[in-house]
């Protein structure tokens, strides 16, 4: 396998983009990820999309982006594993480079969220969970993570008050993301008066709703230091899968896949979470990034929402996570969300972070963890600066 | 929802049918061709028992479209007696009133009516055990 | 021998008071309750429906047949006036839902009020001709009353269901005789969201003529009198008809009373008297008599006399008894609430 690194980053404001199409915005992802990395070719493209086919009745992104690229006859194809989609992306994008089949690869990660308004947003996401035995019974996957919470809070004791520490150490740090969809500070009284979505969960403790893409260039070592590109290396990559529906798990106070998938890119790194400088996680709810913590063995079970409590999470604190603003104030647009943790990992250990919210302590390793549905798939990675 | 999907789903959802590994022992809901235990592949038919305990639930208010009438209604997974674990909603009962450990029963109720016109999907639904 | 084998019903937990509709429409709360001798109705939620009271109702006939195997039940009707297809059976989901399928025979039966003792009136003939092992036979309503309208103070919802067979009996039929004329006091024509009824032409020329008229009839082919019975079960609209026309037949308040729940459960239309009689089997002994009289409005009504076994001490508290999912752990609510649970409020398709 040769070493791989990551040459280029484009990233699209996450948001309501309403002049913008599917299109639009992966190709403004992709011109901004390739100009970035100053190649002039791609070998292949990978993108990362839940559903085109549902959101906008669009398939066959491989060839449609492609084209739209203005790369003619490149092999593109999208790949799905639901929110983890773009991390996914990334995955296969990495395998293609390190195993010599190709040299220069992009993997991006695009999703049009709001062409289809709230019920059909909701019935796309949904085509995440069991759809006959979850779905089925008026499942949402708000109402999934609060069933997850519930028994965390049960089993734990985690409390309100740890679920609202995440937004608002989220919120802080998309604060100073130009790209970020709500970048502003909130507090936590905002979380708590917020409407009630699924008990004990609340609007504030969503990510939204969110048109974006994201891209980055995936090369070898080699090209790179001929680019004169900083060396973001890839060393760690980790895919796991869990039984798809909550009730099938023996424990739902763990995320079982995100904890097999480090393991296996800890072990292809090297490394162990006491390595790792910071990272990117899954907070499609501010629960997730709790039981994540927990999962990945940064926390020991049940303490995760205590070390957020604590700070410990924030960007000055022991181990920052979610610099970029996570998914509840940057924004989740469903299959790039992977691609866009990617994003930030590389600018942190670029030191190209922007506004306040670079980590003062020059981070060498850092981590991305992206996760489909209730946790039924999860992509790890690991990446490194020279 | 289209009639096949429904239909095929019927002896599951209308008779609690499930699949005991014939080698290991473990019942599977719904039915699989493989058990995700041990991997045997053969298995014999188990009607579910109808009564068990919440593990976790939560008070959906914000509902996807085919449900926006019931809002709020409450979702859960609970424990059957033989271990199986199965997600329903909770019906007949105060949302504000659920506690994880409550005791349920399994009744059979209309789970979806697609509006005026579509085919009408019934299910499981928990209700908490009173006698 | 032929007769029942299993029983059960099967009540919705919501229920609605008189006042609370009356307090909409203008109307005079007590006069209504007095009048009618009705104070509440059962109110389905929106995940009820005939189909899903028919199967609950089942299931606690099974569970007091015993070991029978639904795959020996030959065949089942339901009657009822809110099938939730026009077209497309509900039998078809209930025996799907107990494991009868494939080898049965099914129809929905309709006849206003009188469809589930239709049910059973066919079921002890083709368990009696030998035609199948047993027969399930199911009454349930989920009924409408118009808005302001004096029915809908007493629509309500619940299903009783029967397995009839030859051995085994909880109670032998020992009569039925069924007695009927065109006489339309009560319909509902095709589209139209809400029966018609009229007024007090349902009285005299309808509910009392053919259940007085099958009452006399089968007692005089038994060769009985009321005294011989133990209880009678006639169909209850309101409170106030049973009691009525019992008086007029020559029974006793003490014979009616186990089999009258209409003062709180309302009328359920096609489970009306199959409900009542389950209540009376509920407390019954060996040997006594019962009188059932059904009415259904069009008009007729179907009788039958039974006689309790010793069976009945082993199997009435194998299910849940239908006095106790009547009174107990009920919950009521407001008009907005039954309006919106009856889908009265007029939305986009």
């Amino acid at each position: 396998m040769r070493d791989v690194a990551v040459v280029g980053v484009g990233i699209t404001k996450f948001g309501e983009v309403w002049d913008n199409s599917l299109r639009d915005i992966y190709v403004e992802a992709a011109l901004a990820a390739i100009d970035d990395a100053g190649v002039d070719h791609l070998d292949s493209m990978t993108v990362g999309c839940m559903t085109g086919g549902l959101f906008v009745g669009q398939e066959h992104l491989g060839s449609l982006l492609a084209d739209y690229l203005g790369q003619k006859n490149l092999a593109a194809s999208r790949v799905e594993t639901a929110c983890a989609s773009g991390g996914l992306a990334f995955r296969n994008a990495f395998i293609e480079v390190a195993s010599g089949m190709s040299d220069i690869v992009m993997a991006g990660g695009v999703e049009k969220m709001t062409d289809i308004g709230g019920d059909g947003a909701t019935y796309a996401l949904a085509a995440a969970a069991d759809q006959e035995y979850e779905v089925f019974h008026g499942a949402t996957f708000p109402g999934l993570y609060a069933l997850m919470a519930v028994a965390h809070m049960e089993k734990y004791g985690t409390t309100r008050d740890m679920l609202s520490a995440v937004a608002v150490k989220n919120h802080n740090n998309g604060s100073m993301n130009p790209f970020a969809q709500y970048p502003f500070k909130i507090t936590k009284e905002t979380v708590e008066n917020s409407v009630m979505v699924a008990s004990p969960l609340r609007i504030m403790d969503c990510s939204p709703i969110t048109d974006g893409a994201a891209a980055v260039i995936l090369t070898t070592v080699d090209i790179a230091k001929k680019l004169g590109k900083p060396i973001i290396k890839v060393i760690g990559s980790g895919h796991a899968t869990d039984m798809i529906a909550l009730h099938s798990r023996d424990d739902i106070t763990t995320l079982q896949a995100t904890s097999v998938a480090a393991e296996k890119a800890f072990k292809m790194a090297g490394k162990t979470i006491k390595d790792i400088d910071f990272a990117e996680v899954h907070d499609c709810f501010t629960i997730a990034e709790i039981i994540v913590t927990e999962s990945l063995g940064l926390f020991a079970p049940g303490k995760g929402g205590e070390a957020v409590l604590k700070g410990e999470t924030s960007l000055e604190g022991a181990f920052p996570i979610n610099t970029s603003g996570g998914l509840k104030s940057k924004g989740h647009p469903v299959g790039a969300t992977g691609a866009a943790q990617i994003v930030e990992v590389v600018k942190q250990l670029r030191g190209e972070a922007e506004n306040g919210r670079q980590l003062k302590n020059n981070p060498k390793v850092g981590m991305a963890q992206n996760m489909g549905g209730s946790g039924g798939s999860t992509l790890v990675h690991i990446l490194e600066v020279d | 929802m289209f009639p096949s999907r429904i239909w095929r789903e019927a002896k599951h959802r209308y008779r609690l049918e499930a699949g005991k590994c014939k080698k290991c022992g473990k019942v599977v809901f719904p039915y699989r061709l493989i058990c995700p235990e041990c991997g045997h592949r053969e298995f014999e038919k188990v009607i579910l028992p109808d009564t068990g305990k919440l593990v976790t639930f939560s008070v959906i208010r914000v509902a996807p479209s085919q449900f926006t009438d019931e809002a709020p209604y409450a979702i859960g997974i609970a424990e059957l007696t033989n271990g199986v674990k199965l997600l329903a909603q909770i019906a007949d009962c105060d949302v504000d009133q659920i506690k994880v450990g409550m005791e349920i029963r399994i009744e059979f109720r209309r789970v979806q009516t697609d509006s005026h016109h579509g085919v009408l999907s019934y299910g499981y639904k928990f209700v908490p055990k009173w006698y | 021998m032929v007769g029942i084998v299993g029983y059960g019903a099967h009540i919705p937990r919501h229920r609605i008071k008189v006042e609370e509709i009356a307090k909409v429409w203008g109307a005079d709360a007590p006069s209504y309750k007095k009048g009618l001798m009705l104070r509440e109705k059962s109110v389905p939620t929106p995940d009820c429906d005939t189909i899903t009271l028919s199967v609950e109702a089942t299931k606690n006939a099974l569970k007091r047949a015993g070991n029978i195997d639904p795959a020996d039940i030959g065949a089942i009707y339901i009657g009822s006036e809110s099938h939730p297809y026009a077209v497309k059976p509900s039998g078809t989901v209930v025996a799907e839902a107990i494991g009868a399928v494939p080898h049965i025979h099914c129809a929905d039966y309709e006849f206003a009020c009188k469809a589930g003792s239709e049910a059973m009136f066919v079921t002890l003939g083709l368990v009696k001709a030998g035609e199948m092992k047993y027969a399930l036979a199911i009454g349930g309503d989920t009924s409408q009353g118009a808005p302001g309208d004096a029915l809908e103070y007493s629509a309500s919802a619940g299903a009783a269901a029967y397995i009839m067979g030859t051995e085994n009996l909880i109670a032998e039929s020992l009569y039925t005789h069924s007695f009927m004329t065109d006489t339309p006091d009560f319909w509902r024509r095709e589209y139209q969201f809400y029966p018609q009824h009229g007024g007090r032409f349902t009285g005299e020329p309808a509910y009392f003529k053919h259940s007085m008229g099958a009452a006399n009839a089968i007692m005089e082919k038994a060769g009985m009198k009321p005294q011989d019975f133990n209880y009678v079960v006639f169909h209850q609209p309101n409170g106030k008809f049973p009691q009525r026309v019992g008086k007029m037949l020559g029974f006793t308040k003490e014979q009616i009373e186990p089999g009258w729940l209409s003062p709180t459960l309302g009328n359920t239309y096609s489970g009306a008297s199959p409900i009542g009689l389950t209540s009376t089997l509920d407390i019954s002994k060996p040997g006594d008599l019962i009188l059932m009289v059904s009415y259904g409005s069009g008009s007729g009504s179907d009788a039958f006399i039974w006689k309790v076994t010793e069976r009945i001490d082993e199997v009435r508290d194998k299910a849940v008894r239908t006095r106790k999912l009547l009174d107990e752990n009920i919950t009521y609510v407001d008009y907005g609430t039954y309006a919106k649970f009856r889908h009265k409020i007029r939305k986009n398709d």
